[in-house]
């Protein structure tokens, strides 16, 4: 293996050289759609919270702005996602994350009676706990938009009443925070998920050990690595 | 989003399962909100007698009040620096303290608070003087039409017409639940219009002063109706 070299040539943008003992996981639109994702996400959490919780909307008060900063955030929301649709990298994981494999039934029936080991959990690129939380939540927020909008223009399904709008609203504003919780803590305990959504790289020991199936699945079908960006 | 199937065979959609289950979910939802809501207020209402950690009023549909300011901070007023002005198209302005307010006629207004967010605090006594009185002492000129009120908090402003601002369900109010406003609640004077969703009873009052024409308030600026009416499914929510 000839080692790269570093000075003459500007650090390719298209065909990076892969280091041997890394594995690419997420290309730079996938990681920019979920940071995009993450922070918009988070400003509506913050906003709601200063909008919902007494102390909170003691302090910051500001009504009308933290309504605005809610209101666009939760619209945007879907945006990057959209965006996203013209990556192929992300129309690609968006397939195996929705497709459930055999192995998967196995994953949650290990969770089921608490088999932590990663051979009685095998996966894919995703694991089944992470195909079901990206379809929640695609449908949660969609759902909240939804309610959302019902809640900011008056009268836009006179079925439904603005009080039963509010209701759903909140009540799924706490599924999705308890969920969310769940979500950072498993990218909390595990440093190296964290540093593949970052970098867009992870160990192949890792790989190996968490997501078995993945790197074998892609070989078989004949893509070795994806080197190729968009 | 399978079309491509490359070697792969391709497994039960979960993923678009779990997406529309929640989509599913949220349409029943809605459609079963009045239903489930008052259950959920009932069991709401018996859990907060026992609950000492206050968490009840983080869940939706709190049986309590919420605070809503359009502002970062207000000042805080009580006796010694409290005072309400009352002028425009009127023959006698005068300014009132907070011991003036409390030695005039008392009246006791008992309504629902109805927040157009969804909460709402069910026979609330208010005590205070009628607006109509401030009115009355001040003499309305001929050409006055409508109220304006105004805010310390700096911002804040709202409005009725004339008839509206005389009738007897609108107090200037000084005790709310039997207990003087404290200063969240909008004290130590707020309105209370009793009639009309709660929006219109503007919190920390420091000025009425009488105009020609209704002029909109704050948040009928920003889309809300000048006229706040609760109709009655709202203000007798027990039927239906």
């Amino acid at each position: 293996m000839p080692s790269t070299a570093g000075s003459t040539t500007p650090s390719g943008t298209t065909t990076r050289p892969e280091p041997p003992d890394r594995v690419r996981r997420f290309s730079t639109a996938e990681r920019m759609i979920h940071r995009a994702t993450g922070w918009l996400m988070l400003l509506c959490l913050v906003t709601s919270a200063c909008l919902y919780i007494a102390p909170l909307a003691q302090l910051v008060g500001r009504r009308p702005l933290m309504v605005t900063i809610h209101e666009w955030s939760g619209i945007a929301l879907p945006v990057p996602s959209l965006l996203g649709l013209l990556s192929s990298d992300f129309r690609a994981d968006l397939r195996r994350l929705n497709r459930f494999a055999v192995y998967d039934r196995q994953w949650l029936r290990s969770v089921r009676r608490r088999r932590t080991s990663p051979e009685a959990r095998p996966a894919g690129k995703f694991n089944a706990g992470q195909k079901i939380y990206a379809g929640w939540i695609a449908g949660a927020v969609l759902v909240m938009m939804f309610t959302g909008l019902l809640m900011w223009f008056i009268g836009l399904l006179p079925l439904v009443s603005r009080t039963s709008a509010i209701f759903v609203h909140d009540c799924l504003a706490w599924a999705i925070v308890i969920v969310l919780l769940g979500h950072m803590r498993k990218a909390f305990e595990d440093p190296e998920a964290r540093l593949g959504m970052r970098t867009g790289h992870v160990s192949r020991s890792w790989a190996d050990r968490h997501h078995a199936r993945w790197l074998r699945e892609e070989s078989v079908a004949g893509v070795p690595e994806k080197a190729d960006t968009v | 989003m399978a079309e491509k199937p490359k070697r792969t065979p391709a497994g039960a959609p979960v993923g678009r399962r779990a997406m529309l289950g929640m989509l599913g979910a949220g349409a029943a939802g809605l459609a079963a909100a009045p239903y489930l809501q008052r259950g959920w207020e009932g069991f709401l209402g018996a859990a907060s007698q026992v609950d000492a950690t206050g968490i009840t009023g983080l869940l939706p549909n709190p049986g309590g009040f919420r605070y809503y300011s359009v502002v970062g901070s207000v000042p805080r007023k009580n006796e010694t620096n409290y005072q309400l002005r009352v002028g425009g198209l009127v023959d006698r302005p005068r300014t009132y303290t907070l011991p003036e307010l409390r030695a005039m006629p008392q009246t006791r207004v008992v309504g629902d608070v109805v927040c157009t967010d969804g909460w709402r605090v069910d026979k609330t006594p208010f005590e205070g003087v009628k607006l109509a009185d401030l009115l009355d002492a001040a003499g309305v000129r001929s050409e006055g039409a409508a109220v304006r009120f105004r805010c310390f908090d700096g911002a804040y402003t709202e409005s009725l017409t004339l008839e509206q601002a005389r009738r007897s369900d609108v107090l200037v109010a000084l005790n709310m639940q039997h207990k003087p406003i404290t200063h969240e609640h909008g004290g130590p004077v707020r309105l209370y219009v009793a009639p009309m969703y709660f929006y219109k009873s503007a919190k920390w009052l420091s000025g009425i002063s009488v105009t020609d024409k209704v002029v909109p308030g704050y948040w009928e600026e920003r889309g809300y109706a000048v006229d706040g009416w609760l109709d009655d499914a709202e203000r007798h929510n027990d039927a239906a």
